[in-house]
This record gives C-alpha cells, sequence and structure tokens, in this order.
C-alpha cells in the first residue's frame, strides 16, 4: 500500500550554471550509486557536514519543510560544509525518532520534527518523547482546515456543529492521517471542544490528500480534516468548501482569506500542526547554541521568507528552552487525546 | 476543445533532436536506476529529479517521461532474470517471467514485457489526452464498496492458483493473509502481531515477502539440493520475439491494458490488483481447451506480457486524477506534482485548462519516453539475457546479494534483511513441504486491501452491512460474481450431459471431455516460481 523509498537527494537550487554543475553532479551521484549500488554512503570528515534526517517519505510535508531548510543552509552557505538529506520511513516517523535516540552525542546531525511524529511514536508504541531530542528550532505551522464537499448542505461550521451535536453517528469525517496524526488528532479535539465524545466521531484515516480529496468529491464522507495546502486548487476551482481554519489569525491567502477561524465562530478550540528541528540527546551546549545559530540566520535570510510563501507555511519560530517547553505541551496533549479515545 | 490537435502541438514541441536526446538519457538512467533493487519508479523519479533541475519546462518534462517508463521498466528487467520484483506491481510479472527466463527465453519474457509495456503505455496516454476530466469524475465517484467487491472478486479468482491440493492452498492463502494483517490496524492504529517490534509496525513490505520467498527461498532450495543434483544450464534460446510469441503476447497486452487503465485511473486503485486479475484471467484463458493445460507454471508469454501490459497501463492512468484533478494519488504521482510545482505551478482541477501547454508537452512527452524505451530496449534485451549464462553458484550468490541490497536500499535498516533471511527460510521449507508459493503472496496483497475497504465501507455505513452494496458498481460486481460461480457447474453438468449423448452416438466427444479435462487442470494447478516441482506438474496434468 505504501510504497516505502528512502534515499539521498541533491538540495533543491534555482536553475543557473551553479543549478546546470549540479544538475551534473547530481546525474554522476546517480551513476555512482548504481555503480556502487547504494551501499555505501561516503561521509567526509570534514567538521562541517551536517546530516538532516526526514521523517517520512519524499515529497511529504516533512520532506518539503525539511528540504526546504537544507536549501536555504546550503545557498548561503551556513555551515560552511554540505549538508545531506537523508529520508528514514517508517512506522510514520517513530522509526527515525528511535534511532535519533540511538544518535546520542551525534552532534552533525539533525532531524525535522513535527506534530505527525508526536503522535505516531504513540500509535507505534516507540518510547521516544520529543524532548528527549535535543530542541534546536520550530520553523513553522500549518493550520487545518475544516473541508467539505461544494453541494454540502453545511454552510457555516455552526450548521456542522449543530448536526453533529445532535447525532454525531451521522456525520462521516476523514482525514489525510492515521490515528494518532494531525488530521486525526484535529476533529477530535474539536468534538471535545464542542461537547462530543470523541470516542463517537466516525473517523476514516485516508493515505494522504489525494485519496482524501476524492472521497469528498465523491462525497463518500461528509467532512474532511487536513492541512489546506494540497487543497488550495479544489478550493480555488469551487469543488470543496472550507468552513473554517484552526489557526488563531486567518489565513491570508487570497482563496482562504474569507474563511473564518474556529474562535472566531465561538469555538474554543487552536489546533495547528507544526515543525521543527531536533538534534540528537546529549550533544554539548556549545554545539546545541551553533546549531540554533544556523537555524536563525536560515530563518532571517529573505530565501526562506520566500520559502514561507511559496508554501503557505506560517512562520513559527522559536528555539531553545522555549521550543523545549512547546515540546513537552504537545506531547502532552497529543497523549490526552489518545487516551480520551482509548487509544493509549 | 480539440484534444488531439493540442496533443499534435505538444509533440511537435517535443520532438526536436536536443529534446529526443534528453528523452534518450532520461530512459537509460530511468532504466539503469530502477533495475536496482529496492528502487522503485517513485524513488527512481525522485532521486533523478534534480538532474532536471537546469533545464526549461519542456527539456525536463520530456526527461522526466522518459525517468517514469525507464524506471517502470526497470523494474520488470529483475524480475524476469533474478526472479527478485523491485515493486509490488512486478510481482507477478516475476511469476511466469522468471520460469520463462530459466527455460531459456528471457529475451522473449523482456521483449513481451517491453512491448506491452510500450503497447499499454501508449494507448493508456492516448485515453488520458482523449478523456481525462470525464474519467476523473467518474472515478471518484467508485469508493469503498466497490473496491471490497473487487477485491472478493479477486479472492474467488485465487481459487485457480491454489495448486494440485486445496488443503496446501488454502494454508498458504492463509499464511499469507496472517502475514498481512502484521503492522499498524489502520483503523484505530493499534499495532498486531508485532511482537513489540517496531519495525514490523509499518506492515511487512511486500517486496521483501515476495524476493524473500521467490528468490531467496529459491536460492536456498537450489544450494541444498546442489550436491544431489546435477547443475542444469540455462538453455540459450533465439534471441527474437517469434512471429507465435506475438501471436500469444497481443490479447493479453490489450487485456492487461484493460484492467490496468481503469485501475490507475481510480483513486488509491493501484498496480496491484489490476496485474493480479490479468495473470489469473491468462492463467484461465490459455487453459480453456487445452490437454497440457497451457504453458503456465513452466514459463507461459501471456503471463509475462498480461500483467506488465497491466501494470503500465495503471501508470498511465495515474494521470488521470494528477492532471484532471491535480491528485497525487500514488507516491509517483506526488513526486511528479511536485516537479510541477518547481514550474511555478499549483495543481488542481484546472491544471488542463490553465497550464494546457505543459500539460500536453508532458502527455506528447510521455509518448515520446515510451517509444524511445522500446527503442533503446528491445535490443538490449538479448544482452540481458546473457547475464544467465552466468553459472549457477555465481548467479546465484549474485541473486543474494542483490536481493539483500535491496530489502537494505528500501529503509536503510539491517532488520529489513533480517526479514528477508526469515522469509527466504519460509520460502526454502514451503518447496520442502510442496506448499504452493502463490497464494501466499496473494494473501499478503488482497489481505490488507481487502480489510482497509471492508472497514472504510463499514465505518461510512455505521456498522451496516448494507453498505456494501450502496454503489452500483459493487452490485454488478457480485451479480457477475454469483453468475458464475453459479452458472459453472451447471455449464458442466450440461456439458458432460452433453458429453454422454455423443458417446452414445459413438463421436469422440472431444469438447466435452477437453472442457472437463481443463477444469481438471485448473486444480491440479502449479506451484508456481518452484522450479523443482515444474516437472511433477506436467506429469499430473497428463495423469488426470
Amino acid at each position: 500500500m505504501s510504497p516505502t523509498t528512502s534515499g539521498l537527494i541533491t538540495p533543491r537550487t534555482r536553475p543557473g550554471r551553479r543549478a546546470l554543475r549540479r544538475a551534473v553532479a547530481a546525474a554522476l551521484a546517480a551513476g555512482l550509486v548504481a555503480l556502487t549500488a547504494a551501499c555505501g554512503v561516503t561521509r567526509g570528515d570534514e567538521s562541517h557536514d551536517i546530516d538532516m534526517w526526514i521523517p517520512n517519505s519524499p515529497g511529504g510535508g516533512y520532506d518539503q519543510t525539511g528540504r526546504a531548510a537544507v536549501g536555504v543552509l546550503d545557498r548561503e552557505d551556513i555551515t560552511g560544509g554540505d549538508i545531506q538529506v537523508t529520508n528514514i520511513l517508517g512506522a510514520g516517523g517513530s522509526v527515525a525518532m528511535s534511532r535519533l535516540m540511538g544518535e546520542e552525542g551525534n552532534d552533525r546531525l539533525l532531524m525535522t520534527l513535527g506534530l505527525g511524529v508526536v503522535g505516531s511514536t504513540y500509535s507505534f508504541g516507540v518510547d521516544a518523547r520529543p524532548h528527549d531530542a535535543t530542541p534546536i528550532a520550530q520553523l513553522i505551522e500549518e493550520q487545518e482546515g475544516v473541508l467539505v464537499p461544494a453541494d454540502s448542505p453545511f454552510r457555516t461550521i455552526d450548521d456542522l456543529v449543530a448536526a453533529w451535536q445532535a447525532d454525531p453517528g451521522s456525520v462521516v469525517v476523514g482525514g489525510g492521517s492515521s490515528p494518532g496524526g494531525p488530521d486525526h488528532l484535529f476533529p477530535m479535539q474539536l468534538a471535545k471542544a464542542v461537547g462530543i465524545d470523541p470516542k463517537q466521531v466516525r473517523y476514516v484515516s485516508y493515505d494522504g490528500g489525494g485519496p482524501l480529496t476524492s472521497a469528498l468529491l465523491g462525497q463518500k464522507i461528509q467532512v474532511g480534516f487536513s492541512g489546506l495546502a494540497e487543497f488550495e486548487g479544489q478550493v480555488a476551482a469551487g469543488e470543496l468548501r472550507v468552513l473554517a481554519v484552526s489557526g488563531d489569525e486567518r489565513l491570508t491567502e487570497e482563496v482562504l482569506a474569507d474563511v473564518p477561524t474556529l474562535t472566531e465562530s465561538g469555538i474554543d478550540l487552536v489546533f495547528t500542526n507544526w515543525r521543527g528541528v531536533v538534534a540528537p540527546p546529549g550533544i554539548s551546549d556549545a554545539r546545541r547554541a551553533e546549531l540554533i545559530d544556523y537555524l536563525t540566520r536560515m530563518h532571517d535570510s529573505p530565501e526562506w521568507q520566500q520559502a514561507l510563501t511559496d508554501n503557505g507555511w506560517t512562520d513559527a519560530f522559536t528555539t531553545g528552552d522555549e521550543f523545549a517547553q512547546f515540546l513537552v505541551d504537545q506531547d502532552e496533549r497529543v497523549s490526552t487525546t489518545l487516551k480520551e479515545l482509548d487509544l493509549l | 476543445m480539440d484534444n488531439l490537435g493540442l496533443l499534435w502541438e505538444g509533440l511537435q514541441a517535443a520532438a526536436s533532436p536536443m529534446n529526443l536526446l534528453y528523452a534518450a538519457v532520461g530512459v537509460l538512467l530511468g532504466t539503469f536506476v530502477g533495475v536496482l533493487p529496492g528502487i522503485g519508479p517513485a524513488m527512481a523519479i525522485a532521486l533523478l529529479l534534480p538532474v532536471t533541475y537546469g533545464l526549461g519546462p519542456t527539456q525536463a518534462f520530456i526527461m522526466f517521461a522518459g525517468l517514469y517508463y525507464g524506471g517502470m521498466y526497470g523494474g520488470s528487467t529483475t524480475s524476469i532474470l533474478l526472479n527478485t520484483p523491485g515493486e509490488s506491481a512486478s510481482v507477478m510479472t516475476a511469476l511466469e517471467g522468471n520460469l520463462m527466463a530459466r527455460a531459456g527465453r528471457a529475451a522473449q519474457a523482456l521483449a513481451t514485457a517491453a512491448v506491452g509495456s510500450f503497447v499499454a503505455g501508449t494507448i493508456g496516454t492516448l485515453l488520458v489526452a482523449l478523456f481525462a476530466p470525464a474519467l476523473a469524475d467518474v472515478a471518484v465517484e467508485i469508493g469503498a464498496p466497490s473496491y471490497f467487491a473487487l477485491m472478493v472478486l479477486a479472492l474467488v479468482m485465487t481459487t485457480t492458483v491454489l495448486g494440485a491440493s486445496p488443503l496446501r492452498g488454502f494454508l498458504a492463502l492463509f499464511v499469507g493473509l496472517t502475514i498481512g494483517l502484521v503492522g499498524l490496524d489502520l483503523n484505530t492504529g493499534q499495532p498486531r502481531l508485532t511482537l513489540g517490534i517496531t519495525q514490523l509496525v509499518d506492515r511487512l513490505d511486500i517486496v521483501v515477502v515476495a524476493v524473500g520467498i521467490f528468490a531467496l527461498g529459491e536460492a536456498l532450495w537450489v544450494a541444498a539440493h546442489l550436491r544431489r543434483k546435477p547443475a542444469q544450464v540455462i538453455p540459450v534460446g533465439q534471441p527474437w520475439l517469434g512471429r507465435e510469441d506475438l501471436r500469444r503476447s497481443w490479447k493479453p497486452w490489450l487485456r492487461g491494458t484493460a484492467y490496468g487503465f481503469p485501475f490507475g485511473a481510480l483513486p488509491a486503485g493501484g498496480a496491484e490488483l489490476p496485474t493480479f486479475l490479468s495473470y489469473v484471467t491468462e492463467r484461465r484463458l490459455t487453459r480453456r481447451g487445452r490437454k497440457d493445460g497451457g504453458e503456465f507454471g513452466r514459463g507461459a508469454i501471456e503471463g509475462v506480457a498480461g500483467p506488465e501490459a497491466a501494470n503500465n497501463a495503471s501508470a498511465a492512468g495515474m494521470l488521470v486524477p494528477m492532471l484532471a484533478l491535480g491528485l497525487p494519488v500514488t507516491a509517483t504521482a506526488s513526486v511528479m506534482l511536485s516537479a510541477l510545482q518547481g514550474y511555478g505551478i499549483q495543481p488542481g482541477p484546472q491544471l488542463m485548462t490553465e497550464h494546457a501547454d505543459l500539460v500536453w508537452t508532458l502527455l506528447a512527452s510521455l509518448l515520446l519516453g515510451n517509444l524511445l524505451l522500446l527503442v533503446l530496449n528491445l535490443p538490449l534485451a538479448p544482452l540481458w539475457a546473457k547475464l544467465l549464462r552466468i553459472p549457477r553458484p555465481q548467479l546465484y550468490a549474485g541473486i543474494l546479494f542483490f536481493a539483500c541490497l535491496g530489502a537494505y536500499a528500501t529503509n536503510l535498516d539491517p532488520f529489513d534483511i533480517a526479514l528477508l533471511l526469515g522469509f527466504g527460510l519460509l520460502g526454502m521449507a514451503m518447496r520442502r513441504f510442496g506448499l504452493p508459493v502463490l497464494p501466499l503472496i496473494l494473501g499478503v496483497i488482497l489481505g490488507p486491501l481487502m480489510e482497509t475497504k471492508l472497514r472504510e465501507a463499514l465505518t461510512i455505513s455505521g456498522g451496516d452491512p448494507a453498505g456494501l452494496v450502496d454503489e452500483p458498481l459493487a452490485v454488478a460486481i457480485y451479480v457477475v460474481l454469483l453468475l458464475v460461480l453459479l452458472g459453472r457447474p451447471l455449464l458442466v453438468r450440461w456439458r458432460s450431459r452433453a458429453e454422454a449423448a455423443v458417446a452414445v452416438d459413438g463421436a469422440d466427444g472431444a469438447v466435452g471431455a477437453d472442457a472437463a479435462r481443463a477444469e481438471g487442470t485448473d486444480r491440479a494447478g502449479v506451484l508456481a516460481g518452484t522450479p523443482g516441482t515444474t516437472e511433477t506438474e506436467g506429469t499430473k496434468g497428463a495423469g488426470r
């Protein structure tokens, strides 16, 4: 069902002479992979090289965020060395998470982390809490949206809530993540916020935004919960409508600017999917400060701001202790929701 | 909108000598990377995508199309030659393909795969070009109940491949279904049968299971008998696709395309089910009315032509939701969409109208890439086939090496190699005790798909079984299934009565006897993919 792949991809660069050189290098690299049959990844000994682990497949959200960050770090030459991106797949990111714990003291390694990975460590029974790693920086957050097909009887979030409260079993909802992931946690927390027992929510899990969209378009489910980046096209074309967004402020994109937040509609819930960067446990404070400095410089660059705009991400940059506290809170929230569902 | 005219313009934009060169490079690189174990088409594209960054959109798409079809085709090469499928969609190709290779017909197997891929890819791409928006509207209407009905149909069809002993066949099937249960329950997020091992939570990769059981089990089995049996030298047949091969291949190509394309167009359709359906269909059809039960189990070209065409047609069908709705329904599609985004294109339903020029260039490039793939790979087929002349110990050592590499490359996790070895031992044990391996693989493929769709349908209907028949397509499938199941015994009885009547008349009654025998050999079956048993299969078939 889920093709699991991983590999090493040269970071994205702008077209141009350098890009051409890179293209050649990438072709050579691919050839080298073919020759050595992917068995050896040679690492230089230069102390400035860093590995970036992506806990999910190429093309996914973690991959996009991680690679965007690496791209900026690389082009601005912030670290003074090469950064290699590796996708480590498995168990919704918990494999990468537990491997990160095993890299204790490795100060040349970073990993992209997010809400989904936190949830999956619980689902998959991996005993690795996000705050056990060394927190470096939170980068972005993404609001979730409440999506319905164009001709749905629910015109506003209030319509939905009213119908849902009247008969929780009558509304079938879906999301693009398995239980424990953001698209699952969001409807559960929303249900709880409007006084519905999360256990009564009929949630269908789809394998990502594509299948979720077709289930909505085909009216197989009534409501979809998901991050909106993948749905802008559908919304712009009028195939889907967004009833509400989950952040504390409205989104700024043209097609979504009219969509109210949950709090505007009188529902006391702010829910965002976030992504950030952590390092293995047990690295020195000096190195931690240095890594935080790299990401701070990356964050301050115009290129990163551009990447935020291009991808529709909300800037949510925190570092160090603040990020550490955030991770503890998030972990707490995820485990509470899952416990309420008897999934823990 | 005159789609053919637009496609023609796209072709004109795509077909310049320089662009053809890009296409050729793309096809070669794609094939190369696709041949590597553990690297399916999605990964091949992701890996090689950076190569296209310095190019303009047209050139990039052309190269991209080459990479895509090259990667798809490369997977079938290892399936056929080394019995190590690189992705789930080429598991079925490995069954007859590798048997053909061992009978000295590797070149034909590779060639029919190449031509079949070309035919299916071309028809599929043309269908996308002409009907994508209309098809997409229909495809979203097909939901879990219909999928489940299709799975039931597929499961009933597995009875064809249960092998000589139904008991052993079912045993293998249930072992397969059990293996399919391992991992996270997608509805509740609870791990099942994982023994607390994190790597098992992610469900077992069908490729690791297939390679373990096919290639590794085989190698271990052969190694265990090497001293007792003289090494067979693989005969080297003629290098080209003969007229007879073509005659036998063209119908499976078309049928495979007919299976593959609609599945590809369905959201979450995938290529496993159509390749499997194509395989069993060809198997049934070639057996019908044949005294020897056809060549299936000994390397039937139909068994390569059909699934391989289905595989590629499904890959083309995948473009329907991608281009018409902007939906990435497979890993490959997401990688392709992110490539489009690289050129500032927002995927969505307006893709085909707002960026018509790029979409048509992409479609035209796919056609060109497909053609080039055929041109480059057809001559390569005999060369690849020579690989099998390597003496057996070295060849099997190579297969072991590649199998382990493939397992490792998928996740870069040594655990997968241990898993592969475990399945290799299981595969060897199954050969030792005469259990057919095919039902097991089918169980692994169908089990999780069936479960997911069943539970999705039931969640949506609130646990009401009526939810399983609330789509017209689902009802239609059940009706057909019922007719086939009830109709068949009636037909057989009618025939045997007719036969008796003919016998009384003193005629030879060949038709009825043939039908009865075909029925018998159907059940006699084949321990597909098990070389040691191929001789016995022949005698069993004849004995009935």
